[in-house]
C-alpha cells in the first residue's frame, strides 16, 4: 500500500468449507425432550405422503456450527468495523438496545392471531411508532405493513391507482426522474402502470418546464426521490407539487433519503401527497446482509379510506383493536400486520433520540457528506456542483483516463479498510462514485476515508494496474461474476 | 446524543474546514418557508433504562407467559439459543446486501448453503435468498408462472391460509390477473372433479398449499397431474415449513413457494418472517429475488456471487422479474442455522413429535367434539367443531393462561362452531388435557341437556 494507514492491518483468517462438507452420519446438534404422549406410526398416519429421507441435509455438532458461522462471518465487513459510506443505503449504527428490547418475552413470542384483549402492549407500539412517523413525515395517517422500500412503493401506488379510481378513472403512467432508483420503475409496472421518465436539469434536479409539458390527465403520480440520489434538494419542489396537483395528479415521495430531512423539513408541508419510509435506513434497523427491511407508507387524508387492511383503532372501551372492515382498501399486501420486530427496533431507535436527538442526527449526516465533499474536490470530479445534503455523487472521469473504473477504485477501497461507495449510480451520473457517511461517522474515521481516497488517486496516476488488480488483501480476490452467471452453480451437490 | 460520535469541537472543525458558518448554512437549499423552526412533537430522549422499561411492560400486556394452540401460519416451535448468538455477531447483523463479493463472503457463502437446503427439504432445483414471507412468496410464485406460461389467470384453493389469498388477490388485481377460487372437500383436499373443469386454456398456475390451512396434507401428485395435462403450472405454498421433516415434498410441483417462519423465527407478532420460492432450474431466469452463485476468484480459488442480476430492478428497471430488494436476509440465516443444527435426522425426528402431538389432541379432542376433515392425512394442525362457540371457549382457557385454537367463522362461516388448533413440540400433554377438559365439560352440558340455550348462555 502506498500510504500506510491506521486504519487496517492484515491478520489471520481461519479457512471453512461449505457445512456439508463437514457432515457425517450420526453427528448431532440437537436434542429433544422425552415426548409425552404416545409414539404414532408414521406411516400408518400418512401413508403415501411420508417422506423417508432428507436427502444431503447435514450432520454436524454444535460447536462445529458456532465455529462455521463466526468464522464465516469474520469474512465479511460490517458497520460495526468501520464506514460504510453506500450512497443511498443509509448505513448508520445499529443500536444494541433495540436488539434487547425486540427480544422481550411477550414481543419476541407474541402470535399474530392471540386475542386483542392480550396484545394491547404489541398494538401500542405500532400505535405509537405511527404517531411518531406521521408526525416526523407531517403526514396524516400511515400504514405499516409493507415489508420493505419496494414494497411500500408498490402500496403506495396502489393507493395512488384506489384514488384515482374512486376519481372516475385510475390513469394511465407514472412519472420517474431518470435519477430515481430501479424500483421505483419495476414497481410501477406491478401496478399495471406505464412509465414516462422525466430528465433532470443541468443541477441534477427535476426540469420543471419539462416537467409541466408531460404532466397531463394521464398522469396519476410522479415518483420523486427527495433530497434525490445526487444529494440534491429539489429546491423548486412547491412548483413541482403544484404542477402535479393543478392536473389533479398526486405527488409520491421515495423516502429512502429521509436521513437528510428529519427534524429539518416535512415532506408533508411542502406538498407531499404520499411517501415510503425505509425504517432500515434512516430508523437504524439492522440491515443484515440484505434484510429485513420495512417500508411504512405515510399518506395524507385524501388517501386513507384506501389503506390496507387492518388498521389500529382505539375501541370505544379504550383498548387499542384491528379494524378490518374498510370497503375502499386496496386490501392486504402482507400476511398478518408487518415486520413488527422492525417497528420495535424503530421505536426504540426514536425514544433513544427524542426531538434534539433526531435533529442533531440529521444535522451531523448533512455535515459529514459535507466535508468529505470538501476533502475530495478537485481530486475526483463533481458533475454537480449543486449543494449537497446528507451524500455527495461524484465520477471518476479523471481516473477514467488512466483506465481505471469507480468499480476499480472502489475495490482499492477495500484495501484500507473500508466498504466501498456504491457504485454506477446514479444512472445519470456516468462512472458515479455515490457516498453516504450518515451521522455515525466520527471527524478521525472520515478523515481516513479521505486520505485512502486521494492516495488511491494518487495510485491511479502511478501505478493504475496496481488499482485495477484491487483488493489486495481480501480472501479472495474479484471474482469471475461472468462465469458465474453464464453457467449457474446455485447450490452444493455432493461429488459423484 | 449517545449514538453521535462527535464533540462540539469537531463539528466547529469541519464547518470551518466546509467554509459554512453555522450547519444553518448547509440546510440553506431547503427553501426556507418549509423549514420547520420548532422541535418534532415526539417523545423526550429516553435513557437506555427507560427504554427498556418501557418495552418491558409493553411486553407484560402482551401475552407474556400464555401457552397457545394458534398456528395458522405463524407456528410456536422452540428456538435453539445458538441462533441468536450466531445472528448477533455483528459481522452479520450490520452487513449490507453482498454486492462486494469480496468482503462478503461470509454471508454470500451462508446464503448459498440455506439455497442447497432449500432446495434438499423442497425437492426443487433451485431456491432463491429469500423473499418478505410465505404469503408474498405466493403471489410473486403466481406472476412468475403467468411469466412462464404466457397465461394470465390463477386457479387458487379455498383452503390456501385466506390472508396469503387476500394478498394474492392484491397482487393481481392490476396484473389482469382473474382468479377463480376452487372448494375443499369432506376431507378438506381439493375437489378434484372441480380442478378439472375450472383449469382453461388461460389458466397459468393452480396454486395449493400443503400442509394446507386446515393442517391436511394435499395430493400433489394428482393435483399436478390434472394441471399439467392442461398446461398450468403448479404452485405449492408451505406454510408449516417443519412438516418438510416428514412429509413428502411437492415434488411435482413446479414452484414451491414457502414461509420459513417455522425453522428458528420467533413469532414476534407476525413478523419479520422469511419467504423462499424455490423452483426447477429451467425456470430460473423468470424467478424473482436475489440469488447466489459459486464461482472462482483470479486464483482459481472458490468463492460466490450474487448472480443472474439481469432479472432483477436495478438491472431491468420496469422490465424486472419483481421490485424486490430487500429481502429477509437475516432470517434466511436464523432459518440456515435452524436447519443445520437439526439436519438430516433432527428435523424428522422433530416433525414427528409434532404429529405425535396433534395426533393424540385431536384423539382427545374426538372424544368430546368432532374432529373435522378426518379422511386425509395431516401435520399438526387440525379443526374441531363445538356446539358452543369458541370464542366463549377461548375466553374461558384465557383465565388459565392457555390461548385455544383460531375461531373460524371469519374466514369459513360455513364451518360454524370450528376453531383450527395446533401442537407443536412445545406443547405439553398437560395443556392438551386441560383445553380438553375445558372444552368436553361445556359439550358434556350440551348434548345432555339438548337445549341450545344452555349453549348460548355461555357465549361472552
Amino acid at each position: 500500500m502506498k500510504h500506510a494507514t491506521p486504519k487496517a492491518t492484515r491478520h489471520v483468517n481461519q479457512n471453512e468449507g461449505l457445512i456439508f462438507e463437514k457432515s457425517s452420519p450420526d453427528k448431532a446438534a440437537w436434542k429433544l425432550a422425552p415426548l409425552d404422549v404416545p409414539e404414532v406410526d408414521t406411516a400408518k398416519l400418512l401413508g403415501a405422503s411420508e417422506r423417508k429421507d432428507l436427502g444431503h441435509m447435514p450432520e454436524v455438532s454444535e460447536i462445529e456450527i458456532i465455529r462455521h458461522f463466526t468464522r464465516l462471518s469474520t469474512w465479511n465487513y460490517a458497520i460495526d468495523l468501520g464506514m460504510y459510506p453506500l450512497g443511498s443505503c443509509t448505513m448508520k449504527y445499529n443500536p444494541r438496545v433495540n436488539e434487547v428490547v425486540s427480544r422481550l418475552e411477550g414481543l419476541a413470542n407474541g402470535h399474530p392471531y392471540q386475542p386483542e384483549n392480550i396484545s394491547q402492549g404489541a398494538l401500542r407500539i405500532l400505535q405509537t411508532l405511527s404517531e411518531c412517523l406521521i408526525e416526523i413525515t407531517g403526514m396524516d395517517a400511515i400504514t405499516l405493513q409493507p415489508a420493505a422500500g419496494a414494497h411500500g412503493e408498490l402500496t403506495g401506488l396502489l393507493l395512488v391507482r384506489a384514488y384515482h379510481h374512486s376519481k372516475g378513472a385510475p390513469r394511465k403512467k407514472i412519472l420517474i426522474p431518470d435519477s430515481a432508483h430501479g424500483t421505483n420503475p419495476a414497481t410501477a409496472a406491478m401496478v399495471g402502470y406505464a412509465v414516462e421518465n422525466l430528465k433532470s436539469n443541468a443541477s441534477g434536479m427535476v426540469d420543471v418546464s419539462a416537467l409541466a409539458s408531460q404532466m397531463n390527465e394521464e398522469v396519476a403520480a410522479l415518483m420523486l426521490t427527495n433530497p434525490n440520489t445526487l444529494g440534491v434538494f429539489e429546491q423548486e419542489i412547491h412548483k413541482i407539487a403544484d404542477i402535479m396537483h393543478a392536473k389533479g395528479g398526486l405527488l409520491y415521495m421515495d423516502g429512502a433519503n429521509m436521513n437528510a430531512l428529519v427534524g429539518k423539513v416535512r415532506p408533508g408541508d411542502f406538498g407531499v401527497d404520499l411517501m415510503h419510509l425505509n425504517l432500515h435506513k434512516t430508523f437504524s434497523t439492522p440491515h443484515g446482509g440484505g434484510g429485513p427491511g420495512s417500508g411504512p407508507v405515510a399518506i395524507k387524508k385524501i388517501l386513507e379510506p384506501f389503506l390496507p387492511t387492518p388498521v389500529v383503532i382505539a375501541k370505544p372501551d379504550g383498548t387499542l383493536g384491528f379494524e378490518y372492515n374498510r370497503p375502499q382498501s386496496v386490501g392486504r399486501v402482507r400476511a398478518f400486520y408487518g415486520n413488527f420486530g422492525m417497528f420495535v427496533r424503530a421505536l426504540a431507535y426514536t425514544l433513544a433520540n427524542g426531538p434534539d436527538g433526531l435533529r442533531q442526527t440529521t444535522e451531523d449526516a448533512v455535515l459529514n457528506a459535507n466535508y468529505i465533499r470538501k476533502g475530495l474536490e478537485g481530486v475526483y470530479d463533481l458533475p454537480y456542483s449543486t449543494p449537497t445534503m446528507h451524500e455527495v455523487v461524484f465520477s471518476d472521469k479523471v481516473q477514467a483516463k488512466k483506465g481505471v473504473k469507480t468499480m476499480d477504485i472502489a475495490k482499492r477501497l477495500i484495501d484500507y479498510g473500508f466498504h466501498p461507495y456504491t457504485t454506477a449510480f446514479p444512472l445519470i451520473v456516468p462512472g458515479a462514485l455515490m457516498i453516504e457517511p450518515t451521522e455515525s461517522e466520527s471527524k478521525e474515521e472520515m478523515d481516513l476515508f479521505i486520505e485512502a481516497m486521494k492516495s488511491i488517486a494518487e495510485e491511479v496516476q502511478e501505478d493504475p494496474e496496481m488499482v485495477l488488480g484491487a483488493p489486495h488483501t481480501t480472501r479472495v480476490s474479484r471474482l469471475d461474476e461472468v462465469a458465474a452467471a453464464r453457467k449457474p452453480v446455485l447450490r452444493w451437490k455432493p461429488v459423484q | 446524543m449517545r449514538y453521535l460520535p462527535k464533540s462540539p469541537a469537531d463539528r466547529e472543525a469541519m464547518l470551518k474546514a466546509i467554509g459554512a458558518r453555522s450547519i444553518d448554512d448547509l440546510f440553506a437549499p431547503i427553501p426556507a418557508e418549509y423549514r420547520l423552526n420548532r422541535d418534532l412533537k415526539v417523545p423526550r430522549q429516553m435513557a437506555e433504562s427507560e427504554i427498556v422499561d418501557w418495552f418491558r411492560e409493553r411486553s407484560r400486556e402482551t401475552a407474556d407467559g400464555y401457552v397457545n394452540f394458534l398456528g395458522a401460519g405463524a407456528y410456536y416451535h422452540y428456538r435453539p439459543v445458538i441462533i441468536d448468538s450466531l445472528i448477533s455477531r455483528g459481522e452479520f447483523l450490520t452487513a449490507y446486501t453482498p454486492y462486494q463479493a469480496e468482503i462478503s463472503q461470509g454471508t454470500l457463502q451462508s446464503i448459498f448453503e440455506f439455497q442447497t437446503m432449500m432446495c434438499e427439504l423442497t425437492g426443487m432445483e433451485v431456491a432463491n435468498a429469500s423473499m418478505y414471507d410465505g404469503s408474498t412468496a405466493a403471489a410473486e410464485a403466481a406472476m412468475m408462472a403467468s411469466r412462464l406460461t404466457g397465461r394470465h389467470s390463477v386457479v387458487i384453493a379455498r383452503s390456501v391460509h385466506p390472508e396469503y389469498r387476500e394478498v394474492l388477490a392484491t397482487y393481481a388485481h392490476h396484473q389482469g390477473m382473474p382468479l377463480s377460487t376452487l372448494p375443499f372437500t369432506d376431507s378438506a383436499r381439493l375437489d378434484l372433479n372441480q380442478l378439472e373443469k375450472s383449469i382453461t386454456s388461460d389458466t397459468a398456475c393452480v396454486l395449493i398449499q400443503s400442509p394446507n390451512f386446515f393442517g391436511t396434507i394435499e395430493d400433489v401428485a394428482a393435483i399436478a397431474d390434472i394441471a399439467h395435462k392442461r398446461g398450468a403450472l403448479l404452485v405449492v405454498s408451505i406454510a408449516e415449513a417443519i412438516s418438510l421433516g416428514i412429509v413428502e415434498p411437492p415434488r411435482e410441483g413446479d414452484i414451491v413457494a414457502m414461509e420459513a417462519q417455522s425453522f428458528g423465527v420467533p413469532l414476534g407478532f407476525g413478523g419479520p418472517y422469511c419467504g423462499v420460492i424455490a423452483t426447477r432450474e429451467q425456470y430460473v431466469r423468470q424467478m424473482p429475488g436475489r440469488l447466489v452463485g459459486q464461482t472462482t476468484d483470479r486464483n482459481g480459488k472458490r468463492g460466490f456471487v450474487l448472480t443472474l442480476a439481469t432479472r432483477e430492478q436495478h438491472i431491468r428497471r420496469e422490465k424486472a422479474t419483481s421490485n424486490i430488494c430487500t429481502n429477509q436476509a437475516l432470517i434466511a440465516l436464523m432459518a440456515n442455522i435452524f436447519m443445520t443444527i437439526y439436519g438430516k435426522v433432527g428435523l424428522r425426528e422433530l416433525a414427528k413429535q409434532n404429529l405425535a402431538k396433534a395426533a393424540y389432541a385431536a384423539q382427545q379432542f374426538g372424544k368430546h367434539a368432532k374432529v373435522l376433515f378426518s379422511g386425509a392425512p395431516r401435520f399438526n394442525e387440525f379443526v374441531v367443531q363445538t356446539s358452543e362457540d369458541p370464542y366463549a371457549i377461548n375466553a374461558r382457557l384465557l383465565e388459565q393462561k392457555i390461548v385455544g385454537g383460531l375461531p373460524l367463522k371469519k374466514f369459513y362461516p360455513e364451518l360454524g362452531n370450528a376453531a383450527l388448533w395446533c401442537c407443536t413440540e412445545m406443547t405439553t400433554r398437560g395443556a392438551i388435557d386441560a383445553a380438553v377438559s375445558s372444552v368436553a365439560e361445556r359439550e358434556r352440558l350440551a348434548n345432555s341437556a339438548k337445549e341450545p340455550a344452555v349453549v348460548q348462555e355461555v357465549v361472552r
